[in-house]
């Protein structure tokens, strides 16, 4: 028989707010242990949560971001469970009242759109870490209380690939909107993989297999790649899969079980006695609304197909969007986007890399970089030219009709004043024009050269080379 | 003898410069090296720091500085959190545990001048109605001390009733500041819930624990609740009602009032003694103007089960935090679970143990729908049935126990015998009104103190205060005290 993996993530990832969820203490990674920690976030005896509402404004932007309803009544509940990372030991958690619910997030899958619908996104709080040393062990509580957004999809995945890319497409429009860095290295973003297989086409779903401790999207690929071929032989060996939670071992590179169903916490859920429930008003929800960003595939996209530009220049734009919207604001009216998109991306970008300039401190304004091109189309000034102003632009921030007329380096495009040189030249180098009428075209280049330095590089390269050839041939 | 006066008399004796800080002060600490050997009201003290605090109020006061307990001696329940007190909650699980900070109502206390000292026994984590569940120990009926004082604030009112304290804090989450005020013959009272802030409690039952002080006399609860009261910042369940002058509202007669007689109050196992009290206490309100006019609470019966139901499912998650990892007593085992089990186990007492259980298993899946869901939803008709009441009366009155103090001993092998001497004051935390118990009589023999309840509006404190006030001055009770000391 022929199965077909169903998979399902659980995201979480850490918010990017200044302070924890419910104290003010630092949300900072890298802190000595111990060091970003008040009575609250220890859970001292006495102390109360007070909901940090940045928070709750990330996490309502992260519904609009991922097309959910963002919920005009959710509260915060209570799940027990014991472990030494959790100072409570309770998690203050979103249970049936989540902030936002029934989204999707579209991405790029195999030359396609891939669509996975999001079931919920809800705000809970980090717990802290473990340390093991030779002897015991320790905690540090920095991490703990820190705002975290757990992002959990439909099992719409049906590949290892498409969970890495699905995962991928989660974190682009987490950076995009501003929610978090995602910072895998600094444990930002973490995943749980819920897989199970089934007989294809078959409307019921198997029994679901959670894996935990993934810490990269190549750690989750990595499980699956394990995890869907290992459930494939039980099954095909005639053996039954049971409920259950799975550790990934990134070492070994494989799964092992953790607990069975008959094992299952129960984490006794409650609604959060300590606060009050979150009930958004219009005006809050509008601010929040004014935040949103359009998102990276949709903008991929449209500069695509607005601009006709090529995929790699749209990603371009797209994973730096300020170098995309001073693309937007030069192409302008551009008779060719594709144009201006090689200017900024291999002259402007490599002028900011060479000079260590960021964007916000170049001195060349879109508007300028278009007079730029227009000057090229009209004729006005030639390619090479175009390279020396443009540098010259960017040092000084002066427009390019500005350089070109104090320079004097407007081409000559005048066919009178280019006869008189190549009339001259032909004079001065009688052998050379013999040789061109021998049939030796490589003269004409010699000619070219000459004609182009007696008009100290200001004549159209082009219209030299027509009136020679027309002159030689006589 | 100085620390009988009431704050009232004290702060007048204060301004006139005819009494110190440092004079009330020792005249407290005079009074519990007396009595509180027998009394055990307090589990620690420390008289050289309140000693410095009286000396800073008197600096304060020959600067012209004023605040409202200028110099006022106020003790406080171990459950409150004093900067660098020690923190208890009556319990052996916190070792020896010293408060990294102040509770915001210890921080408005500090701001009014008052001298914030002594820890005051209870029964562990608030869990109790006769401080017998101490793991420090019993404190003892004032009024015959073999008798309880009352639970869980037991040693803020014995405290008070003996003169220990000018005024006490405490906690109520299910009359643990009235039963023990009615049962030591003083006046306490559990404000609406979020009335005061709760941050620096260390919550039994979070949506149910109120602060509230313990004082001499109605004027008195009414100085101590201005103080106490207000939004706080750092307890969202804490509203933002204008806080009014409580003792402007005292002055004036009671009529035109309406009290409320709940029928359904007239229960079996009312002790005689105790309802003849609180019958001459209506005729007494009456005389003053005010008439009564029989009320119903239709579903008073599933007060205690919905309480308890409620109160041990908040507790369960609450008294998670204290594990052995991050402070208080540990006990090392092989791995955590290992040291949860040994630390939890010997830290803990049985009573509460007893409610972290019952609050583990009606949360438990499967039974989550048929114990908490249903408590909640019986909780929201109690609070109903008194809003409904409250359209008809301006306030409510029931005696605050069923009977005057038990011996010690007597109902400590009985937990159900024990939750009931509770069912006067335990709906008022499930309505999260507000409601306050005054002295309104003793028994014979042996002669011991009977508590009047009143019940008001949510945020209708002054409406209490006001009928408190004006039935206390029309009696001599608060005059009565115990002898002691002998």
């Amino acid at each position: 028989m022929d199965y077909e993996p169903v998979i399902g993530l659980e995201t979480h990832v850490q918010l990017k707010t200044r302070s924890k969820l419910w104290c003010g203490c630092a949300n900072e990674f890298g802190a000595p242990p111990n060091t970003n920690v008040c009575p609250v976030c220890l859970g001292m005896p006495g102390v109360l949560p007070v909901a940090n509402e940045e928070a709750l404004r990330l996490t309502a932007l992260t519904g609009l971001l991922l097309n959910c309803a963002v919920s005009r009544y959710a509260k915060f509940d209570r799940k027990n469970y014991f472990y030494p990372d959790m100072p409570k030991n309770y998690q203050i958690t979103q249970y049936d009242k989540p902030s936002a619910v029934n989204g999707h997030v579209d991405f790029e899958f195999q030359g396609g759109i891939a669509r996975v619908r999001i079931t919920r996104a809800h705000l809970e709080e980090d717990v802290g870490k473990n340390f093991h040393f030779d002897r015991n062990s320790g905690v540090d509580f920095n991490r703990a209380g820190v705002p975290l957004l757990e992002i959990v999809s439909e099992p719409d995945l049906t590949s290892a690939d498409m969970a890495y890319e699905y995962l991928n497409a989660l974190k682009d429009i987490l950076i995009h909107g501003g929610v978090s860095d995602c910072d895998m290295e600094k444990g930002m973003v973490r995943c749980d993989v819920n897989v199970s297989l089934r007989p294809k086409g078959s409307p019921e779903l198997g029994a679901k297999i959670e894996i935990k401790n993934m810490n990269s999207f190549s750690g989750a690929r990595r499980a699956l790649e394990y995890e869907i071929p290992r459930q494939l032989r039980v099954l095909q060996g005639g053996g039954k899969l049971a409920q259950s939670t799975r550790r990934w071992d990134d070492v070994a590179e494989i799964t092992e079980e953790m607990r069975t169903k008959e094992h299952a916490h129960d984490y006794r859920y409650f609604p959060e006695p300590d606060l009050m429930p979150f009930v958004p008003g219009d005006a809050w929800l509008e601010e929040v609304k004014r935040r949103v960003v359009e998102l990276p595939l949709v903008r991929k996209r449209r500069f695509m197909s607005a601009y006709q530009l090529p995929a790699s220049d749209a990603a371009t734009f797209v994973d730096d969007v300020a170098l995309g919207d001073f693309f937007e604001a030069a192409a302008k009216g551009a008779k060719h986007p594709k144009v201006v998109a090689n200017w900024v991306i291999n002259n402007l970008r490599a002028k900011m890399t060479e000079t260590g300039t960021s964007l916000d401190a170049v001195r060349l304004k879109p508007e300028h970089l278009r007079e730029l091109i227009q000057l090229i189309d009209d004729d006005k000034i030639s390619g090479t030219m175009a390279q020396d102003v443009f540098g010259q632009m960017f040092a000084s921030g002066e427009t390019a009709g500005k350089i070109v007329a104090r320079e004097g380096l407007a081409q000559v495009s005048d066919t009178a004043a280019i006869e008189k040189f190549c009339d001259e030249v032909i004079a001065a180098h009688p052998k050379s024009a013999e040789d061109f009428r021998g049939g030796k075209a490589a003269a004409l280049n010699f000619l070219k050269g000459q004609v182009m330095k007696a008009s100290q590089g200001k004549a159209n390269p082009q219209r030299v080379g027509e009136i020679l050839e027309r002159k030689l041939k006589r | 003898m100085l620390s009988q006066l009431t704050i009232f008399e004290l702060t007048e004796k204060l301004a006139s410069g005819e009494v110190s800080a440092r004079e009330a002060t020792q005249a407290c600490l005079d009074r519990i090296a007396r009595v509180d050997g027998q009394l055990h009201a307090f589990l620690s003290y420390d008289a050289q720091d309140a000693l410095a605090q009286a000396d800073a109020a008197d600096q304060r006061r020959a600067a012209a500085g004023d605040g409202r307990l200028l110099g006022v001696p106020i003790a406080i329940k171990d459950v409150i959190a004093v900067k660098n007190q020690p923190l208890n909650c009556g319990s052996k699980i916190l070792g020896r545990f010293i408060s990294p900070y102040d509770a915001t109502v210890i921080e408005k206390l500090k701001a009014a001048g008052a001298i914030v000292f002594g820890r005051l026994n209870m029964d562990e984590f608030a869990m109790g109605s006769s401080t017998e569940n101490s793991a420090f120990g019993a404190t003892r009926n004032p009024w015959d001390l073999t008798r309880i004082p009352g639970g869980s604030s037991g040693g803020s009112a014995a405290a008070v009733a003996a003169d220990e304290a000018f005024a006490t804090l405490g906690s109520d989450t299910g009359g643990s500041i009235r039963q023990p005020a009615a049962l030591c013959g003083c006046v306490g009272l559990k404000p609406t819930y979020g009335r005061v802030s709760r941050y620096g409690l260390v919550a039994f039952a979070s949506s149910l624990d109120q602060i509230g002080p313990f004082t001499k006399d109605a004027r008195d609860a009414a100085t101590m609740l201005g103080v106490l009261s207000g939004r706080d910042d750092r307890d969202s369940t804490s509203v933002p009602e204008p806080v009014p002058d409580y003792t402007a509202a005292l002055d004036g007669d009671l009529k035109g009032l309406k009290l409320g007689l709940p029928k359904e109050y007239l229960v079996g196992g009312l002790e005689p003694e105790v309802n003849d009290a609180v019958q001459a206490a209506m005729r007494r309100l009456e005389k003053l103007g005010a008439e009564l006019v029989e009320i119903s609470l239709p579903h008073t019966g599933y007060a205690v089960a919905t309480y308890y139901i409620v109160a041990t499912a908040e507790a369960s998650a609450n008294l998670a935090r204290f594990d052995g990892i991050r402070y208080g007593a540990r006990i090392d085992g092989k791995d955590p679970i290992d040291l949860y089990g040994r630390t939890r186990g010997a830290g803990f007492g049985a009573e509460v143990k007893r409610r972290i259980i019952l609050g583990t298993y009606v949360l438990s899946s499967g039974y989550y729908d048929a114990y908490y869901l249903r408590a909640q939803k019986v909780r929201t008709l109690i609070r109903q049935d008194f809003l409904r009441a409250f359209e008809k009366v301006d306030a409510i009155v029931t005696p605050t126990t069923p009977t005057a103090a038990f011996k010690i001993g007597e109902k400590s092998d009985d937990p159900m015998q024990m939750y009931l001497s509770d069912i006067f004051t335990i709906s008022c935390n499930l309505a999260g009104i507000c409601g306050i118990s005054v002295p309104c009589g003793f028994t014979k023999k042996p002669k011991l103190p009977i508590g009047l309840q009143l019940l008001g509006k949510p945020f209708g404190e002054e409406m209490l205060l006001k009928i408190a006030h004006a039935y206390e001055q029309s009696t001599n009770w608060r005059r009565e005290k115990p002898v002691l000391g002998i």
